[in-house]
């Protein structure tokens, strides 16, 4: 059973290791079609996990593969733990992984670096199981790390444009910042519990259940608790793009369309919602850290869904979306409905996936005009205000889009519905973040309509989109699979059945409220309201130009993300670039180099003294050999006793 | 310890002084007469080498090449006397031993043979 | 017969040698490579019989056999293990090397085969004899293996510097062990050790251990000792001298273990106070020197005297003999990885150039070039510097490690501190392949490939200092 454990992660190593060493031997497709068969293994070993777990008696398979770490006090096992929430997740990775992967062959054919490219989805695939598969937080934070630096490759994939190397190393950047969190709330934990387990951690929490602990006879005060959970969620900030640390996330749109729709929408940003669900029973007995986090998520879904009103970018949009999105994961992980914010983990990464590919498709249709005419003028196949009317040249993405796009905008009976639903629910006892939540959602049903009206509707604004065309097989067949799990996605936690609740139930615990039909139909009725507007709005395509000044400038300040990057540039990184610049030139060049360059000299003058003693003659290498015996034979005499 | 003990030494110095005498005299009385005043034919005879002369010159290896291996293969029979003397204290290890030893030396020899080292005319290349 | 077991990766080695010696006349001279093949078998063979001694003595008894003249412990275990491995993969990287340098002779083989028998011989010896003729086993076909370049001028000068030097240093360790003997009445080092306990240790042995210190100095390369090594691991063929650096301070070193750390030295304050001296003099020197070198093979015969030091920190660290002994072992392991990487880089620079000019100017641009050679270059620099997640850097932290829990923090602090001194000339090294262009090379020239031994050779060695960097309880749960 144990060895089963590590075939998920060991599946499309075996992908990274071959495509990696003989990819360019065995050819793009080879390379692509083992790759996605790879992620299809892993899959289905994950399907038997899943069922393994389900009759399992206590849900859960351990398994230890001996001591990674072992110094003093610190003991870390190579120890897996598959838990009804991993081996969901494990589900969700590698099922949507494979699709992507599939997606891929089509999306990323012709590009001389494709091999690359698939070796680093591979990596991606077996780091983020690494992350949600292992049983202690170190080894959490290797997967965490690992999936970080898969990231930066992918989306400075195409590094040699200087905007995508800058946007890799802005993600690079702003992930550090919350890694540093994370790890010094790993230390803490470990000064704290002394160990790292997640057995260990939640057994002591977990028995006492509230906020005044005492490790043996040692009492824990709570703002220590307060202090980890914190520090934890600083790391969750970073990876899953919350206030402040979001800005990385719409410029990591610059790497490929499928690695943005598997790494920046349906897993890897989630992470940090899975960190806080893991740690359910740390974040439970430190109330404050929990308000904090679901106002910073309510915050953070309100302030990037009133940013994608005004973005023109069809990326872009899904980008703030997702954003907007994660901001509710993390308002209902604050909340305490940590089944809600799982639900809605997983019914979002089936739907913004979905709609993250059908915009690839979309990109990829618009851009078959200046490929085969090789024009000139290159338009951008991203903008929204080049599209239109590409509902009849591209069917089944255009339904993709619909399903998807429904199912963000919160209807019935689409899975978003139902996952949104349950979260605004959880928020009704917290005014000021039920209010934040409850605007998104007009935000989000608004936008998304905004964005069906402009890319599939009214006539065509450019030649590429008049002569856009329908993606290939390889592409359509994952937009067909996940529209269907994004339809059908709400039934793993239907009001009635609630069978994720029962399923998460051992390692979450708590039941929350469930379904409230005043509040689903009001919102149903919101968004439909939102959609109409839109539609009204943008049906013309000529809207924009048509602002009032104050409208505009309101317009302008959303397009720009609320110059959010524009304070930091100022608050942040222009006080920082002047401080480097004086100790590189006062500091550096003139104390250390001084310093380091004369010791450098100095042990070289001394060298060069030396030297005349490596005469080369025997007879003098005999006499220091001498010299030495003397010196040794004096020293052993005047020295023993 | 009593004199008597030094006995078979003393013995043994008288023995090995009178055995020198004994080959000065009879090569002075049946050698050839140092008749010519030839200097090299009285000149002492070393591996081919003048005697007398300047450290720094060169000389044929071949004679230093065969004066090793010559010793080499000596020196081995040196091996072979505690072995004479204990042979039936030592029995069969020990004849299994000696066997060993001597099929090492043999490959040895076998490979000085073939690689040309005792052919005095090849020997220089 | 159980004796034969027990030194059963020697035996197989010696007597294979034997036997290639004969094998070796029948093979045609344009066909040597076949010699090398049978001779890396032979170590194949070693190899599996040293892990058998491993596996089958998994409580780690000291086994004795041959009268007591000779043992078999986990550390004799692991240095055959370790020996096999380096022969390996210098044979790996002769196949190129010696066949442009024209020394691809039968001969070549079968003697570095002898030396690494009697290599494994002294990681197996339990009496003082034992060390000896074991010391001069794997010396003798070195003296002649430095020479195997003939008529190359500055390999004969080599092979002469070094027999001469080495017999007078032989001289001493043979005084040294007469002088034991004649304090204690025995050869046998266990015994010795007993008697030693008890508190019997006379000047006279102290002074006869002090004399087998320089001997076994001279091999490992100590300061004061140490004068023959850059001329001699510069002039001798860089396969030579790849086996030289690893193989021959190996050897020293496991002497220097069973003699000084595990044995009768590591009881007297006079003798482990001296080692720790001649661990600083030696640190000290051995980089100053290294940083004044325009020549990378220079610059490595240099290194390997610093990181002598190193280790003899490690022999100078008593207070918990076991731990420190296993530093040494470990430190061994890793740099023998880390510079059969580096001289598998020499040894291809110089099969292109068909010349033994390592001028820093030869690595200029390599990274253009050939950079598969300027990453494996790179990396054995950064472990031989003693850079975090490299082999390099967990073998100095154990090191530093036992001599700071033996109150050795000043010799601890110094080895930091000549380890950022030896940055200064790794790095420019490293500088000049990544760094710098050079014009006057062709790109294309066709020599500038890399034969694939040798590629796996350094893969392999790569793989083992990374791996050894980021797992070193891969090896270290041997020891336990």
């Amino acid at each position: 059973m144990s060895t089963l454990v590590v075939l998920p992660i060991l599946f499309p190593l075996i992908g990274v290791v071959i495509n990696a060493f003989l990819g360019k031997r065995l050819g793009e497709k080879v390379v692509g079609a083992l790759a996605t068969l790879m992620c299809s293994a892993a899959f289905v070993v994950a399907l038997m996990l899943f069922s393994q777990v389900s009759v399992s008696k206590e849900h859960a398979i351990h398994a230890e593969f001996g001591t990674w770490i072992g110094v003093g006090k610190l003991n870390v096992p190579f120890g897996f733990l598959v838990d009804s929430l991993s081996s969901a997740l494990m589900l969700i990775i590698t099922g949507v992984g494979a699709l992507i992967h599939l997606y891929s062959i089509g999306y990323i054919h012709g590009d001389p670096r494709a091999n690359r490219y698939f070796v680093y989805l591979n990596l991606f695939v077996a780091s983020m199981l690494v992350l949600v598969m292992g049983s202690n937080y170190l080894l959490m934070f290797v997967g965490w790390e690992l999936v970080g630096l898969c990231s930066y490759l992918l989306i400075g994939f195409w590094f040699d444009k200087v905007k995508n190397a800058e946007a890799a190393r802005k993600a690079f950047v702003v992930n550090r910042i919350g890694d540093v969190g994370f790890i010094l709330g790993i230390m803490l934990i470990f000064v704290t519990f002394g160990t790292l387990n997640y057995h260990d951690i939640f057994a002591v929490v977990g028995d006492h259940k509230t906020a005044a602990l005492a490790l043996a006879g040692d009492p824990v005060a709570p703002a220590v608790l307060s202090a980890i959970t914190l520090l934890l969620f600083i790391g969750a900030m970073g990876k899953s793009a919350q206030l402040p640390l979001f800005v990385w996330l719409p410029d990591a749109m610059a790497g490929p369309t499928p690695a943005s729709a598997l790494i920046h929408a349906a897993t890897m940003v989630t992470a940090g919602i899975y960190m806080i669900v893991r740690s359910n029973a740390l974040f439970h007995v430190a109330a404050d850290t929990s308000n904090f986090v679901a106002l910073i998520g309510a915050l953070t879904a309100f302030i990037a869904g009133s940013i994608a009103l005004r973005q023109f970018d069809i990326k872009k949009v899904l980008a703030y979306s997702t954003v907007s999105q994660l901001g509710f994961m993390i308002a209902a992980a604050g909340l305490g409905a940590y089944t809600a914010s799982i639900f809605h983990l997983m019914t979002h990464a089936f739907f913004k996936a979905l709609l993250f590919l059908a915009a690839g498709s979309v990109i990829h249709g618009m851009e078959h005009y200046s490929h085969a005419h090789h024009s000139a003028q290159h338009i951008d196949p991203q903008d929204m205000r080049n599209m239109g009317g590409l509902r009849g040249k591209m069917p089944v993405t255009f339904w993709a889009f619909i399903i998807g796009g429904l199912s963000l905008a919160g209807l019935p009976p689409f899975s978003g519905f139902w996952s949104k639903d349950e979260i605004i629910v959880a928020a009704l006892h917290n005014p000021l973040v039920f209010a934040l939540l409850a605007c998104t959602a007009v935000f989000t049903a608004f936008y998304t309509g905004r964005q069906l009206v402009m890319v599939f509707f009214g006539s065509a604004r450019s030649k590429d989109a008049s002569h856009a065309e329908e993606s290939g097989m390889a592409m359509k067949l994952p937009l067909i699979v996940l529209s269907v799990l994004a339809l059908i996605g709400g039934g793993l936690n239907l009001p009635g059945s609630m069978w994720l609740e029962h399923w998460l139930e051992p390692v979450v615990g708590v039941h929350e409220g469930g379904f409230n039909l005043p509040i689903a139909a009001l919102f149903s009725a919101l968004a439909l309201v939102a959609l109409a507007a839109a539609w009204v709005m943008y049906r013309d395509g000529k809207r924009d130009t048509s602002l009032t000044p104050q409208l505009s400038s309101v317009s302008s300040f959303l397009n720009k993300a609320w110059q959010i990057d524009a304070l930091y540039r100022a608050a942040i990184i222009m006080p920082f670039y002047a401080l480097s610049s004086f100790l590189a030139r006062v500091f550096d060049l003139g104390g250390i180099d001084g310093a380091v360059n004369g010791i450098g000299t100095l042990t070289k003058g001394i060298a060069a003294a030396l030297r005349p003693l490596q005469s080369g003659f025997v007879r003098s290498y005999g006499l220091v050999m001498i010299v030495g015996v003397v010196a040794l034979m004096a020293w052993l005499v005047i020295n023993t006793r | 310890m009593i004199p008597s003990d030094y006995l078979p030494i003393g013995v043994m110095i008288l023995l090995a002084t009178g055995l020198a005498c004994l080959v000065v005299l009879i090569s002075i009385l049946f050698g050839p007469r140092r008749r010519a005043k030839n200097p090299v034919k009285i000149a002492s005879y070393e591996s081919g080498m003048t005697a007398i002369g300047l450290g720094q010159r060169r000389f044929p290896v071949r004679f230093y090449l065969v004066a090793v291996l010559f010793i080499l293969f000596d020196i081995e029979i040196v091996f072979f006397y505690p072995w004479a003397v204990a042979f039936r204290e030592l029995g069969w290890p020990g004849f299994v031993s000696m066997l060993s030893f001597i099929g090492i030396l043999f490959v040895g020899f076998i490979w000085v043979w073939k690689k040309g080292a005792l052919e005095w005319e090849t020997m220089d290349k | 017969m159980q004796d034969l077991m027990l030194i059963l990766p020697p035996l197989i080695v010696f007597l294979g040698a034997t036997a290639l010696l004969l094998v070796d006349l029948k093979i045609a001279d344009d066909r040597k490579e076949t010699v090398a093949w049978i001779a890396m078998f032979l170590l194949v063979g070693a190899l599996i019989a040293a892990v058998m001694l491993l596996y089958f003595n998994r409580t780690g008894d000291v086994l004795y056999g041959f009268s007591n003249m000779i043992l078999t412990d986990r550390y004799a275990a692991l240095l055959d293990i370790v020996f096999a491995l380096i022969g390996i993969g210098v044979f790996l990287l002769t196949l190129r090397y010696n066949r442009v340098h024209q020394i691809m002779r039968g001969e070549f083989f079968v003697l570095t085969l002898f030396s690494i028998g009697g290599m494994m011989l002294m990681a197996h010896a339990a009496n003082l004899v034992t060390i000896f003729v074991a010391l001069e086993m794997f010396s003798i076909p070195l003296y002649v293996l430095c020479g195997v370049a003939r008529p190359r001028l500055d390999s004969e000068e080599s092979s002469l510097k070094y027999f001469l030097l080495g017999a007078f240093a032989s001289g001493f360790l043979v005084y040294g062990i007469a002088l034991m003997y004649g304090a204690t009445g025995t050869l046998d080092i266990a015994t010795m050790l007993k008697q030693v306990e008890r508190g019997q240790a006379p000047l006279l042995l102290v002074i006869g251990a002090g004399l087998m210190l320089v001997g076994l100095g001279f091999k490992v390369a100590a300061v004061p000792f140490h004068m023959w090594t850059p001329d001699v691991y510069d002039g001798a063929p860089t396969t030579v001298t790849a086996f030289m650096t690893t193989a021959t301070k190996a050897a020293g070193f496991a002497a220097l273990v069973r003699v000084f750390l595990l044995g009768p030295g590591a009881f007297v304050g006079s003798l482990v106070s001296a080692i720790a001296i001649l661990a600083a003099l030696t640190m000290i020197f051995g980089n100053l020197f290294a940083l004044a070198q325009r020549s990378v093979k220079r610059m490595l015969a240099y290194s390997s005297i610093a990181h002598a030091g190193y280790l003899l920190a490690g022999i100078a660290s008593v207070a918990n003999i076991g731990q420190s002994a296993n530093a040494v072992i470990f430190y061994l392991a890793t740099y023998a990885a880390t510079s059969l990487a580096a001289f598998g880089v020499l040894s291809e620079i110089g099969s292109m150039n068909r010349d033994e000019d390592h001028g820093l100017e030869r690595y200029t641009g390599l990274a253009k070039r050939n950079p598969a050679l300027a990453w494996v270059m790179a990396l054995a620099l950064f472990s031989l510097m003693g850079m975090p997640l490299t082999a390099g850097f967990t073998g100095k932290y154990l090191l530093f490690q036992s001599a700071v829990s033996s109150g050795l923090n000043w010799l601890a602090l110094l080895g930091v501190i000549t380890s950022v001194i030896s940055a200064f000339y790794y790095l420019r090294v490293i500088v000049h392949m990544f760094m710098k262009e050079d014009a006057t090379v062709a790109a294309n020239n066709e020599q500038y490939y890399v034969s694939k031994p040798s590629l796996v050779m350094m893969t392999l060695a790569s793989v083992a200092v990374v791996a050894l960097g980021l797992l070193p309880t891969l090896l270290l749960n041997m020891f336990a």
